[in-house]
């Protein structure tokens, strides 16, 4: 097995007396990570009593880039997700019942069972949507920042997308538009080393599948540690800056590791022994934790934290759980904009 | 009024949204200096300026998501996609992004775009270059697909499509962009979903789209010079359809045929035929008959091309010979 990156690199981030976050930054990041966790695990829990159905794709080991980029946006600055954007979702706000009453189709649901666990939207939230097609949505984070740029207007659009999308051609296709119209967009890889089950490296021509393509849209290439919220947060807030200023587009990379398989039916058979076991030893809410107790946070604060979040996602749970299924006066709803469905008189 | 090509009344009809809304914008592969393949956006570059009217790479997906993303998040855009046959390399877009975004987010995302397409054969470009698809886009709950057959149709379908809060794909017929017709002076603003009686008759329905609406009109005037009285309707926007005018007009001439440039398997025509035959059945006097082009690729050939096509000739006799059967 190889070692995993982090390993070789290091990844220190803790300079107490050259702190750029603060402590209540890192107590939202903290905060945001443990309710993903606890979310998705409770959302894994649910399919194991068949509460939830369909599939569900997980972000375990991934919260550090959600947290990290959500945090470091402002209201009105847009995400755009793939079918994983549990997390993104419930980073940019959105109630845990919302996201777990549409993975248990409910009548709480975000879009009340109407688009399930991997179309997540919440569009008040800037959660323009979860696309479950790899690449679309890229192109579409696009035209939402030349929107931006066409109207003068200075909230940034984010993409999240995983490596497998970078070699599809809607990837290629929205670098080069992005990058030449300079749009305000930042394109975020999540690398968490298999496209699907399959090691992203034995099917990808360069090794760091985002960022050794940077150089083709003229971008920086932009590697970095994503399970380091700190990293996640400081990377972001350079590229949002950049994209306000009218500097254009950013791509980057953030390396991470999945716990779980790709979906809800994959028991991730195909990693080599010891690799889930390694990348657990960088684990972003541990590596956190850590962080949060050298910048001299109380063990108390902390727990509160997790109690107090394991809290929500339980009165959410039961919530949920006591809430009625979708009625069937939406099923023809709101597939024109009359809010019906008739396509003749 | 004035005499107007169909390609000029392109670049008017948009040009007359972007003058009304500053939130138009309109991109596509060679549409802003080159003013289009096709020359039907001329002038919009120079009246409208780079940042309204831009020339994009050939990103088929990038120009689709690129309209949708605006779309949703405040502008109204057109965008070109040059050849129809092309919906093929961004049909994501079309069948799974514009239509379904509404709906899977219980109405919280909104997609008021335009797709422009050159569309339909007579040019000799060969099986990827001549199609008619407007099925393609018909069959996809949330779409609205709007095919115009003369001038005057194209500007003010053009606003209608424009100004229509859902995503609608707006099919030009490359054979038609040279032709000519009236049209009126000022705003023209049409309504989507309005059939069109182009010429009143007694003796048979003849529903057109787009070029086969002027062979149907001139098929009906061979056919009147034999005492059948035809009448023919420009069908228009065949989502949303305009079945009142279609089933009113069955229920006088009690004969229907349909003219339909797609290859025959499950062209529009076919939809109407099955409301026609479930809605209007005891109105028919005989089977309704549909005149396509058969099931083929198209044949590069000028003489192979007009043979496959439906002609007058093949619209008028096949019209005659099932009314005096």
């Amino acid at each position: 097995m190889q070692k995993p990156f982090f390993a070789v690199d290091g990844a220190s981030c803790a300079d107490r007396a050259n702190d750029d976050i603060g402590e209540a930054m890192r107590l939202r990041l903290f905060r945001t990570q443990v309710e993903l966790r606890e979310a998705e695990q409770r959302a894994y829990d649910l399919f194991l009593q068949n509460l939830v159905k369909g599939t569900s794709h997980l972000s375990l080991g991934q919260e550090a880039i959600a947290a990290g980029f959500a945090n470091a946006m402002k209201p009105g600055d847009l995400s755009f997700c793939t079918y994983r954007g549990h997390a993104h979702t419930l980073a940019r706000g959105v109630p845990v019942e919302k996201v777990l009453g549409e993975l248990m189709q409910r009548d709480n649901g975000l879009m009340r069972g109407k688009g399930g666990s991997m179309h997540l939207t919440s569009a008040e939230h800037g959660v323009m949507g979860s696309y479950a097609i790899i690449g679309a949505h890229l192109p579409i984070a696009c035209g939402a920042a030349l929107r931006a740029q066409y109207k003068g207007q200075d909230d940034v659009t984010v993409c999240f997308f995983g490596d497998g999308t970078t070699n599809i051609g809607a990837f290629h296709e929205a670098l080069n538009f992005a990058a030449i119209w300079k749009l305000p967009v930042i394109f975020v890889c999540e690398n968490n080393l298999y496209m699907e089950y399959t090691p992203i490296g034995e099917v990808t021509a360069v090794k760091h599948p985002a960022a050794d393509r940077a150089a083709a849209y003229g971008l920086e290439p932009i590697l970095i540690d994503g399970n380091d919220a700190d990293i996640v947060y400081r990377t972001a807030h350079a590229a949002y800056a950049r994209a306000r200023t009218g500097e254009g587009p950013s791509l980057i990379e953030c390396l991470t590791y999945r716990h779980s398989g790709h979906s809800r039916a994959d028991p991730a058979k195909y990693r080599p022994d010891g690799e889930l076991e390694a990348w657990k030893t960088h684990d972003p809410i541990a590596l956190y934790r850590g962080r949060l107790k050298q910048f001299g946070v109380s063990e108390d604060i902390i727990a509160n934290i997790e109690a107090d979040v394991r809290r929500i996602v339980d009165e959410a749970t039961e919530k949920c759980k006591a809430a009625p299924p979708p009625p069937a006066d939406i099923l023809c709803t709101d597939v024109y904009a009359d809010g019906g469905f008739a396509w003749r008189n | 009024m004035a005499e107007l090509t169909f390609r000029d009344a392109v670049a008017r009809g948009i040009a007359q949204e972007m003058e009304r809304d500053p939130d138009v914008i309109f991109f596509g592969e060679d549409v802003a200096k080159a003013g289009g393949v096709f020359k039907a956006t001329v002038g919009l570059y120079e009246q409208f300026g780079p940042k309204r009217v831009r020339d994009t790479p050939i990103s088929e997906q990038a120009i689709m998501g690129a309209a949708m993303g605006a779309a949703m998040t405040g502008l109204k855009p057109i965008a070109e996609i040059m050849f129809s046959d092309f919906f093929a390399v961004c049909f994501d877009y079309i069948a799974n992004e514009f239509p379904k975004s509404r709906y899977m987010s219980n109405g919280q995302l909104k997609c008021p775009l335009v797709v422009r397409t050159g569309n339909g054969a007579g040019s000799r470009f060969g099986a990827q270059h001549s199609q008619s698809v407007e099925n393609w886009c018909m069959m996809i709950p949330g779409l609205k697909v709007v095919a115009p057959s003369n001038p005057r149709d194209v500007i003010g379908l053009m606003a209608a499509a424009v100004r229509d809060p859902d995503p609608v794909i707006f099919f030009e017929h490359k054979s038609l962009y040279p032709t000519k017709g009236e049209v009126p002076d000022g705003e023209i603003v049409d309504m989507l979903g309005s059939a069109k009686i182009v010429r009143p008759g007694r003796d048979a329905t003849i529903l057109a789209l787009a070029m086969m609406v002027p062979r149907a009109v001139e098929a009906a005037g061979k056919l009147a010079a034999l005492g059948i009285d035809c009448e023919v309707i420009d069908v228009r926007s065949l989502v949303p359809l305009d079945t009142r005018t279609i089933l009113g007009s069955v229920a006088r001439t009690h004969r229907l045929f349909t003219v339909e440039e797609n290859p025959r398997l499950c062209g529009w025509g076919a939809e109407i035929v099955s409301i026609v035959a479930d809605e209007a059945f005891y109105d028919l006097d005989g089977p309704p008959v549909r005149i396509t082009t058969p099931h083929v690729p198209l044949p590069a050939a000028d003489i192979l091309e007009d043979m496959i096509l439906p002609t007058v000739e093949r619209i008028a006799e096949t019209i005659r010979r099932s009314l005096s059967s």
